[in-house]
């Protein structure tokens, strides 16, 4: 059983204000005091990772700080039904981002939301953050837990037919599709849970992918081929999409030949994986070749009193659990470098 | 009746949305579902009432019958994408969207539009 996820497109510039106005109390109570304090541990992102880290940090005793510059609760607010996580039966991910950051707040934790680092520095004893408005806040530790970001198609029309025939969320957007013909680009689990619940809207079902087999779970990949409203076109990409004041058609290139067809469609749904949140990073931190920060199993990312957890990582599994677990040992590490600090 | 579990005002009728728009020159309106694609709307939108007091924020459920004020407004013709919002200037539309808008997409509107 996964998690079904349904990406945010441009999700990391969005800010979650459920508290707002206590949040936005606690910035400026604290704005001259965080230019002059130096945190024990500051965390930058508010996902289930950086909260989790907040929880525990602050919980610690460790005067701690998240800066936040998309929504707090990370992609997991974009999650409809959260029924997987243990000892919640089932929650959607809006309702649970919220109790983490009531959990964090609650333990003394500050939360700086809506917030963009312009520079960083964090190398020696005290890091730096300097914020878009010129504030600068320092700390001795820091946690990146910056998650990551839907992936987008990056073809002509995309943008232009955002909202009018490209979506990102079968669940928002798939009644507009009643009757009409769609695509869904994508291979993975997302992608064909989402074309099964297409096919309770759409007369037609076209999944799209680039490579000749697909990435998701078996019973997944079973489910999807014995649908008879999905068809599946392999090897292949969207290469442009195009129409009036709705989208038309789409046109798909054979990777193999570089053929191209034109087809005839209503909407395209976007289910292609996500790309890590870590830009402006790449010549602090050693990253992978996907973009990911490389870490140990402490968490450690490579520098003294540096640390990062959560989707922006290198590693495996994307689950709410193991974003947890990620900022929970994060937060542990970062509590035992500063011990022996001491 | 109430359906979205928002900080903002919920309009909850048409009429309610026209005597809103005759009281307040500066409107916004997100229409939309409690869904993945509306929250960073409304949440957006929460923030900015302290920041522009001169603009009224409000939310209405796209679910409602009574939202077909502005679901079947001619400058939503072509939307296939959740929310639905919407800017009134004195009365009238001076802008819309359709699916996830970003803060700077709205601020952007709301400098120009208002």
């Amino acid at each position: 059983m996964s998690l079904k996820l349904n990406f945010n497109p441009d999700f990391s510039m969005f800010l979650n204000c459920r508290a707002y106005y206590s949040a936005a109390v606690c910035l400026k109570s604290a704005k001259n005091k965080i230019m002059n304090d130096i945190f024990d541990v500051a965390i930058i992102g508010g996902g289930p990772a950086g909260l989790t880290a907040g929880i525990y940090s602050s919980r610690a005793k460790l005067s701690t700080v998240i800066i936040n510059e998309g929504s707090f609760g990370g992609q997991v607010v974009m999650t409809n039904e959260v029924a997987n996580y243990p000892g919640v039966e089932q929650t959607n991910g809006y309702i649970l981002a919220n109790t983490m950051k009531k959990q964090a707040k609650e333990f003394g934790c500050k939360l700086m939301s809506n917030v963009k680092i312009v520079k960083y520095q964090i190398t020696g004893d005290v890091k730096t953050f300097e914020l878009e408005d010129g504030r600068i806040v320092k700390s001795k530790t820091v946690i990146f837990s910056t998650g990551g970001k839907p992936r987008y198609l990056g073809v002509p029309g995309e943008d232009i037919y955002k909202g009018s025939g490209v979506s990102y969320c079968a669940t928002c957007d798939g009644d507009f599709f009643t009757g009409k013909e769609i695509i869904v680009v994508g291979g993975g689990n997302s992608a064909l849970e989402e074309a099964g619940t297409l096919t309770n809207f759409a007369s037609k079902v076209t999944v799209v992918h680039q490579f000749d087999n697909f990435q998701a779970f078996p019973a997944v990949i079973d489910e999807a081929k014995a649908n008879p409203k999905i068809e599946f076109i392999m090897e292949s990409r969207i290469a442009e999409l195009s129409g009036d004041e709705s989208l038309r058609k789409a046109i798909i290139e054979h990777i193999p030949s570089g053929k191209k067809s034109e087809m005839k469609i209503d909407g395209v749904f976007v289910f292609i994986g996500y790309v890590p949140n870590t830009e402006g990073l790449e010549s602090l931190l050693t990253l992978n070749q996907n973009s990911e920060i490389v870490v140990d199993s402490e968490m450690n990312a490579g520098i003294p009193g540096v640390f990062a957890a959560g989707d922006c990582i290198a590693k495996r599994y994307r689950q709410i659990t193991t974003a947890v677990s990620d900022g929970t040992i994060a937060a542990l590490s970062a509590a035992d470098y500063l011990r022996n600090q001491k | 009746m109430k359906y979205l579990r928002t900080n903002l005002h919920e309009i909850e009728t048409a009429e309610e949305l026209k005597k809103m728009q005759q009281e307040y020159p500066n409107l916004m309106v997100c229409c939309g579902r409690m869904g993945p694609m509306c929250i960073p709307v409304y949440d957006v939108m929460e923030e900015l009432e302290e920041e522009y007091p001169n603009v009224k924020f409000a939310a209405m459920a796209f679910d409602s019958p009574e939202s077909g004020i502005i679901r079947n407004d001619p400058a939503c013709r072509g939307f296939m994408g959740l929310p639905f919002t919407m800017y009134y200037k004195n009365g009238s539309v001076a802008h819309a969207t359709t699916s996830i808008q970003s803060r700077q997409q709205i601020t952007d509107v709301l400098k120009t539009k208002f």
